[in-house]
């Protein structure tokens, strides 16, 4: 789950982490009342969206006075932001961060992921913070320093003197530095994250650290004993089907193709994406309809399927397992009729009792396609879809 | 021969008497796993599905000389389960339970590091060794016993792969499904190793996925260690780069991690890569000819 930067900021808060002074307005009236919490000649309006790259979109803005920051609310508000990070249609804007600026003497970056690789906490440091960091990563990876935390000692203060004199901080740079990524890394354990960036983090002209901007990224599977982040969701910011698939515990992801596709496990529904393709089609989305593939279910997954106008075709693809093939039948069948599908639908199972299955949908009253098998299921589908593009 | 268990490993079940940990039981006892007994804190003494439930794993080691444990508890309890069969001296724990928060795997994996016990998954189908000991949820029906070790981050798609080789009359020394979670415990190289010592074991099916860069290194093992065909498919080509935020997944896997890395990382290595996962086993059936 993302957390919005205000949010990041307000846990950085919490901490004890340097951030600027600021307030969250979600309409331009607020403007009035709340721009008297600031204090700087100057505003940021930052528009508070789950994706990065705001900036060069146009979604974090600089001006001076009540009337310029009011119109600049009005402008961005209720609207959507297009970055290279969101699809075309862009995020909802529904709320945007109001900041005193303060003048910059440098740009540094700081994130912390879980490194597969070396099952730590890993941070990561460079003095190439605000620009294309990514671009830092792959051209002159020297420029970024790594340390990993042992998970019983946590964030060592040696650690932050290395990282610190890498960035060529001085002085009490030195100790706000640490101060800074000590209480990272105790936040990314007790918070649960799994994914963390400050970017900048910059020096002042006054020659203090100060958090910029803040990007969270919480486990999802850790959500349950996190009672305060669960609070922070924002729905505003994914895909509606996506929300109706968690629902019903389903998981669905809205693809650009026209062949819906209905699998259990998330490797075989990514393998099946992969064998349209390869056939010449293009699936319209990811959905794992998990492990009890039950009438209910996969009546909901079948909704969220077809709510997608493009869906020509829909693809069943499901490794039955312990759980009887005939038993899915019925349930497919049930479901096509409570649904009322009009487009086709090619359905492979796999099972036990993989052919009395295929023999139900053979025998039911709607347009229902049995194949045998993986590969002769997505070649159909591609065909009843319009054929291979 | 077969890899980490067969006829003989004695395997107890923490959450026996829980909805799927009586199911899977049942299927189990029915594939001819030998069962030996089952741990749910509170219900010690009695007696489930005919065999005997201890409320703690190390009262269950004691009664049944155990070797190995299947974990069906939620995921909040799941790092106390691993650990607690650790700490029992259990050689061979295979955590069947999705959704465990990241971190608690990485303290799982820190406190593996000096100890004698294998685990399996978490998030896993888990494993079997055919006509011999079935430890997981997958359906035993599709499995032969035969010539081919399978090691797959997926569950279903693990399936499909079985089913081929078995189709074709290849059939399988063992079969582990590792997980799909960013922290697993065993990992390809670490099974790989083992299908490559087992004498059994003609050649090796890797069925991996996209995200993190455990393909790439087990194609790195691959071209040092192993001299046996190894077969890898990789699943997710056509999968989107997703909406992101952030960098920092990014720098950390330094430009590795997408399919056709995974895919040029393991062809280097000499292994046979599939495009269509239709293909698999024909690939591996070709490959030993």
């Amino acid at each position: 789950m993302n957390l919005h930067e205000y949010q990041a900021k307000q846990i950085f808060n919490q901490y004890g982490l340097p951030v600027p002074n600021g307030v969250v307005i979600r309409s331009a009236d607020e403007v009035a009342t709340e721009i008297g919490e600031l204090s700087t000649k100057t505003t940021v309006v930052k528009a508070q969206v789950h994706a990065g790259g705001r900036g060069k979109a146009g979604g974090v803005k600089i001006v001076e006075g009540r009337d310029a920051v009011t119109s600049v609310a009005q402008e961005l508000l209720r609207t959507n932001l297009v970055t290279y990070q969101t699809d075309s249609k862009g995020q909802p804007i529904n709320a945007l961060l109001l900041e005193d600026t303060c003048d910059i003497a440098r740009e540094l970056y700081l994130g912390a992921v879980i490194d597969r690789s070396t099952k730590r906490v890993t941070f990561m440091a460079s003095t190439e913070g605000g620009v294309d960091i990514e671009k830092v990563a792959t051209e002159t990876p020297e420029k970024i320093v790594k340390v990993s935390v042992d998970p019983m000692l946590g964030v060592m203060l040696y650690q932050c003197r290395n990282i610190a004199f890498a960035l060529g901080l001085q002085d009490k740079q030195i100790k706000q530095f640490s101060k800074i990524l000590q209480g990272l890394g105790r936040m990314f354990i007790e918070k649960d994250f799994s994914l963390l960036e400050i970017n900048p983090l910059v020096v002042t002209s006054a020659g203090d650290l100060l958090c910029l901007d803040a990007k969270i990224n919480i486990d999802d599977n850790a959500l349950y004993r996190q009672p305060e982040l669960r609070e922070m969701w924002d729905p505003s910011q994914v895909d509606q089907r996506e929300i109706a698939a968690k629902e019903w515990d389903l998981s669905y992801i809205s693809l650009d193709g026209n062949i819906g596709c209905m699998v259990n496990g998330a490797g075989l529904a990514m393998a099946t994406m992969d064998l349209i393709k390869l056939c010449g089609g293009l699936p319209a989305n990811f959905l794992d309809v998990g492990g009890g593939a039950t009438k209910e279910r996969v009546t909901e997954a079948f909704k969220i399927i077809l709510s997608d106008q493009n869906v020509r075709a829909v693809l069943v693809n499901i490794f039955g397992g312990i759980v009887r093939c005939d038993l899915i039948a019925e349930g497919i069948i049930a479901a096509v009729g409570e649904v009322g599908i009009k487009v086709p639908v090619v359905v492979r199972l796999e099972g036990n009792n993989a052919e009395k299955g295929a023999k139900l949908l053979e025998e039911s009253d709607f347009n229902i396609t049995p194949a045998q098998t993986f590969q002769e299921a997505a070649e159909k589908v591609v065909q009843v879809a319009g054929g291979a593009k | 021969m077969s890899i980490l268990v067969d006829k003989n490993t004695k395997v107890i079940c923490q959450g026996l008497t829980g909805q799927q940990g009586t199911f899977h039981t049942e299927q189990a006892l029915e594939y001819g796993t030998r069962m030996v007994g089952g741990v749910t804190p509170g219900k010690g003494g009695q007696n489930h599905l005919n065999l005997p439930v201890f409320d703690s794993v190390k009262d269950a080691v004691q009664e049944t000389k155990a070797d190995a444990s299947v974990i069906y508890v939620p995921a909040p309890y799941c790092k106390d389960s691993i650990i607690e069969a650790v700490d029992a001296g259990i050689k061979l724990v295979v955590c069947i339970t999705e959704g465990i928060p990241t971190l608690d795997m990485l303290e799982v994996k820190y406190y593996l590091q000096n100890k004698n016990t294998k685990l399996i998954g978490p998030n896993c189908p888990g494993i079997i060794t055919p006509g011999q000991c079935k430890i997981g949820i997958m359906p035993g029906s599709i499995h032969k016993p035969g010539k081919i070790g399978i090691v797959s981050r997926s569950g279903t798609l693990t399936y499909e792969t079985v089913k081929q080789t078995s189709d074709l009359g290849l059939g399988q020394t063992s079969c582990v499904g590792i997980g799909g979670d960013p922290i697993p415990g065993m990992n390809f190289i670490d099974v790989i190793k083992l299908f490559q010592a087992d004498p059994r074991t003609e050649g090796i099916i890797m069925v991996g996925e996209i995200g993190g860069t455990a393909e790439e290194e087990a194609a790195e093992y691959i071209r040092d260690h192993v001299n046996k065909p190894v077969v890898a498919y990789i699943a997710g080509v056509t999968a989107p780069p997703g909406k992101r935020m952030g960098h920092a997944g990014a720098i950390i896997a330094g430009g590795k991690g997408s399919a056709a890395d995974k895919f040029a990382a393991l062809e280097e290595a000499g292994v046979f890569t599939v495009k269509s996962p239709a293909d698999i086993g024909i690939t591996m059936q070709r490959a030993l000819s």
